[in-house]
C-alpha cells in the first residue's frame, strides 16, 4: 500500500512529462495543462498520505525499484526512501509545484509553446522527487542533474529572443542565462562528484545509511574533504558566493519557473544535501562553521544588491539569495531542523512572491522596471493582498511563517556565541524588510508610473490557486514545535540554551525593531511615491550594488574573455595549424600521389608492359636482396 | 664441355632479348615473336635443367609450353587480324584509346 502510494508519488509527474511531450510540437491546448496539474495533484495527495503515515507510524518507507549498477563490489540499486526529512521536502515540491502547474495554464495562456512547458515542468518535479526521495548518492547525483537540465530548458524557454548588451539587459538573454546557469552548475557538481568518489572510496557504498554508518570511523582529513567536496555541490545548485550570478540570471525564464525552481525547491537542493548528509557535517566543525559564515555572507551580500536593484524579478532572486545563505547558517551551525524549517517556510512565501509577480508583469505587459509602475493596488487587489503577506512573512514580522522560520535561525547565531554572525543577520532582517517594501511600495502604491490603460488582474483561477501558498505563507510557522518533534525522529534536535531562552524576547525584539525599521524606511523613501535623487544614484555605493559588485563583469573579464581567447588560440593554432594540418597533409599526400599515378595509365599496351617489365625487375631485385640478407 | 651454366646463360640472353623486344617494340605482331622468344628461353632452361637432374618432368613441362604457346598464337592471331581489320594497323602508339 505505502509502496505503491511511493511509486504513485514519484511517477505522476514523470506520466504527467510525457503526456504534455506527447503534444510538444502541436498547438496549445489547455487540456494539456489541466491534465498535468491533475496529475501533480496526485502526486502531492499521495505525498501529503506518505507524510501522515510517516507522522503517524514513526516509520520510514523504503522501497527498492531495481538494481541499477551491480558491478564486483559496488552495488547501486534504485532505491527510495520516504522518512521524516524526504517526505517534508516531496509535500513542499509537490504542493507548490501544483499550484505553480494550475497558475501556469492562465500565465503561459498566450505562448504557443503552452504544451512544451508543462513537459519541461512536469519533468523538473520528477527530478526534484528523484533528488529527495532517493536512498543513495548516485540517485541523489541523477536528480540533481535531471533538475539542472530542466532548469537549463526552463530558462531557455523563450530561446528565441536575441542577445541583448550587458548595459541594456543585465542577463543577456534566455540562452544565454541558461547556458551560464548550466556551466556553473557543472563546476559546482565536478565538486559534488569528488565527494561521492572519495565516499565510496573509503566507505566502499553510496547508500547514505552504510555511508553514514562508517563514517565516524574515517580519518578526519578524509571527512573534512568530503565535506567540502559536497558542500562545492551545493554551492552550485543553491547559487551561494562564489558561483551566485547565474540565479539572478536564471530570472529570463518564465516567471511560474522562477516561482518553483528559482525560489521554492530546486535552489534549496543544496541545502537539503546539507541536511541529508548532516552526520558527515557534523563530523567536520571546520567546514560547518565555513558553511554557516558563507550563508550568512550570502545573506547580507545578496540583500546589499537587492536594496537598490529596479527588476521586479531580480530583487525576489537576491532575496531567494539572501534566504538560502540563512538556511546555510542554520544548517552549517548545526541547526538542520531549522534550516529546513526555513527551507519549506520560505518555499511558500517566495512562491507566492514570484507568482504575484508573474501578474504584475502580466498587467504590465512584460515590463519588469519597478521604477515605471506604481498604484497598481487599485487594479491588482488580490495580487496586492498577496504580495504583501508573502512580504509581511519574508520580512519576518510576527505570526507570519518567515517571523518563525528566520527569527530561529539568528537565535540560533546568538546561541552559538557566533555574534559577528548574529549581528551581520540582524541587520540583513532590517535590510530584507526595507527592500521587499521597497518593490511593494513601488509597484502597488504611491503614483502611477506607467502608461497603461487598464491593467487587469489576473485570471480568477490562477488567483484562487495562489490560495493555498498565501495560506501557507501566513500559518506556516504555527506549526514549528509539531514540525520539531517531526523531523528530529530523523535529524538532531537543536534547542537553545537557558541563558538564550531567557534573552528570547529582547533578541526578538531586536530583529522585529530592524524589521520594523526596514519598513518603515521603506515607507518614507517610497510610499508616496518615487522622488528620485540623482545624487544618491550617481554615488559608488549605489551603482557598486545596483552594479552586483560588478562581479559578473569581472567574472567575464577575468574568467569568459581569457578562456574564449584561450579557446580561440587553441582552434587557430593548436587544431587549425597542428591536428587538422596532419589529418589533412595524409589525405592531400594520398590525393596528390593517385593524381601523379593516374598518368601510368596512358592507354597504350606497350607503356603498361614497361611498367610490367620494371616491376617485374624491381621484384626480382627485392626478393634478391632479401635472400642476401635474410 | 658444355655444362648447364652455358644453357642457363643462353636462355637468360634470349629471354632478354624477348622482354628488350617486349619493351621496345610498338608492333603487336612483333610483340608476340618477342613474347614467343621468352617462352622458348623459358624451355631451353626447362630441358636443360631436367637433362642435368636426369627429371623428365621439365621436358614434359617445356611440351606444355610449347602447347600453350602454340594455342596462344591461334587465338592471338586471329585477334590481331580483327584489329588489324578494324582500325587498319598494328601500331600500339595508334591503338592507345583508353586513356586515364
Amino acid at each position: 500500500m505505502m509502496e505503491s502510494l511511493v511509486y504513485i508519488a514519484l511517477f505522476t509527474p514523470l506520466v504527467s512529462a510525457l503526456f504534455a511531450g506527447l503534444f510538444g510540437m502541436s498547438q496549445r491546448q489547455v487540456f494539456v495543462g489541466i491534465v498535468s496539474s491533475m496529475l501533480l495533484f496526485v502526486s502531492f495527495i499521495a505525498s501529503a498520505l506518505l507524510a501522515y503515515h510517516v507522522a503517524t507510524t514513526g516509520n520510514s518507507v523504503s522501497v527498492t525499484l531495481m538494481d541499477w549498477i551491480v558491478v564486483a563490489n559496488l552495488s547501486i540499486p534504485f532505491g527510495f526512501v520516504v522518512d521524516h526529512v524526504s517526505v517534508t521536502m516531496m509535500v513542499v515540491v509537490t504542493l507548490v509545484s501544483t499550484v505553480v502547474h494550475i497558475y501556469s495554464i492562465g500565465y503561459m495562456d498566450h505562448d504557443k509553446s503552452f504544451n512544451r512547458f508543462f513537459s519541461y515542468l512536469s519533468a523538473f518535479v520528477f527530478s526534484m522527487m528523484v533528488l529527495v526521495m532517493s536512498d543513495n548518492f548516485a540517485g541523489l547525483f541523477i536528480g540533481w542533474e535531471g533538475v539542472g537540465v530542466c532548469s537549463w530548458l526552463l530558462i531557455g524557454f523563450w530561446y528565441h529572443k536575441a542577445d541583448a548588451p550587458r548595459e541594456k539587459n543585465p542577463s543577456i538573454s534566455p540562452s544565454w542565462a541558461a547556458n551560464e546557469a548550466f556551466i556553473m552548475n557543472r563546476i559546482a557538481d565536478l565538486g559534488m562528484l569528488i565527494g561521492l568518489f572519495i565516499l565510496f572510496w573509503h566507505t566502499g557504498s553510496l547508500q547514505y545509511d552504510v555511508v553514514f554508518a562508517q563514517i565516524p570511523e574515517l580519518p578526519s582529513i578524509v571527512l573534512t574533504l568530503a565535506a567540502i567536496a559536497l558542500f562545492i555541490g551545493a554551492m552550485g545548485k543553491s547559487a551561494q558566493f562564489p558561483l551566485h550570478t547565474w540565479l539572478t540570471d536564471a530570472m529570463e525564464g518564465p516567471t511560474p519557473v522562477s516561482a518553483l525552481i528559482h525560489a521554492a525547491t530546486m535552489v534549496t537542493a543544496g541545502v537539503f544535501l546539507v541536511i541529508r548528509a548532516y552526520p558527515l557535517f557534523e563530523l567536520t566543525p571546520e567546514v560547518s562553521y565555513f558553511i554557516a559564515a558563507l550563508g550568512t555572507f550570502v545573506a547580507f551580500f545578496a540583500a546589499s544588491m537587492a536594496l537598490v536593484n529596479r527588476d521586479l524579478k531580480r530583487i525576489i532572486a537576491f532575496s531567494t539569495l539572501s534566504q538560502l545563505g540563512y538556511m546555510f547558517a542554520a544548517a552549517g551551525l548545526g541547526a538542520y531542523w531549522i534550516a529546513l524549517f526555513h527551507l519549506a517556510a520560505h518555499a511558500f512565501f517566495k512562491a507566492l512572491l514570484f507568482l504575484g509577480g508573474g501578474n504584475v508583469m502580466h498587467a504590465m505587459h512584460d515590463e519588469l522596471d519597478i521604477f515605471k509602475m506604481g498604484g497598481l493596488k487599485k487594479y491588482m487587489k488580490w495580487t496586492h493582498v498577496y504580495m504583501f503577506l508573502a512580504s509581511l512573512s519574508l520580512a519576518g514580522i510576527p505570526i507570519f511563517a518567515g517571523f518563525f522560520s528566520k527569527d530561529a535561525i539568528i537565535e540560533t547565531a546568538f546561541n552559538e556565541g557566533t555574534l559577528v554572525l548574529w549581528s551581520i543577520l540582524v541587520l540583513t532582517a532590517g535590510m530584507t524588510a526595507f527592500y521587499s517594501f521597497r518593490q511593494i511600495f513601488l509597484t502597488f502604491w504611491g503614483d502611477e508610473r506607467h502608461n497603461i490603460e487598464h491593467p487587469h488582474e489576473m485570471y480568477k483561477f490562477a488567483l484562487v490557486a495562489m490560495s493555498p501558498l498565501a495560506l501557507l505563507a501566513v500559518i506556516a510557522g504555527w506549526f514549528k514545535n509539531d514540525f520539531n518533534s517531526f523531523v528530529i525522529n530523523l535529524l538532531p534536535n537543536y534547542e537553545m540554551s537557558e541563558h538564550t531562552h531567557h534573552l528570547v524576547w529582547y533578541l526578538g525584539a531586536i530583529v522585529l525593531a530592524f524589521a520594523l525599521a526596514g519598513i518603515i524606511l521603506a515607507w518614507v523613501k517610497y510610499g508616496k511615491g518615487l522622488k528620485r535623487n540623482e545624487k544618491v544614484e550617481n554615488r559608488f555605493v549605489y551603482k557598486l550594488l545596483a552594479n552586483q559588485y560588478y562581479i559578473p563583469q569581472i567574472y567575464e573579464a577575468l574568467i569568459s574573455k581569457p578562456y574564449a581567447e584561450l579557446s580561440k588560440f587553441l582552434w587557430k593554432k593548436v587544431d587549425m595549424r597542428i591536428v587538422d594540418a596532419i589529418v589533412d597533409g595524409i589525405a592531400n599526400f594520398i590525393y596528390t600521389t593517385g593524381d601523379e599515378m593516374r598518368k601510368m595509365q596512358t592507354g597504350n599496351l606497350s607503356h603498361y608492359l614497361n611498367w610490367m617489365a620494371g616491376g617485374a625487375v624491381f621484384l626480382l631485385i627485392f626478393a634478391g636482396l632479401l635472400s642476401m640478407l635474410g | 664441355m658444355i655444362g648447364l651454366n652455358h644453357y642457363l646463360i643462353i636462355s637468360g640472353l634470349l629471354f632478354a632479348i624477348g622482354l628488350v623486344g617486349v619493351i621496345r617494340r610498338r608492333n603487336l605482331l612483333m610483340l608476340f615473336f618477342a613474347t614467343e622468344i621468352m617462352l622458348n628461353a623459358a624451355n631451353i632452361a626447362f630441358a636443360a635443367a631436367s637433362y642435368y637432374y636426369n627429371d623428365l618432368a621439365g621436358q614434359m613441362f617445356a611440351f606444355f609450353i610449347i602447347a600453350i604457346a602454340a594455342s596462344e598464337v591461334a587465338v592471338g592471331l586471329g585477334l590481331l587480324i580483327l584489329i588489324y581489320k578494324k582500325h587498319g594497323t598494328l601500331d600500339l602508339d595508334d591503338l592507345a584509346t583508353m586513356k586515364g
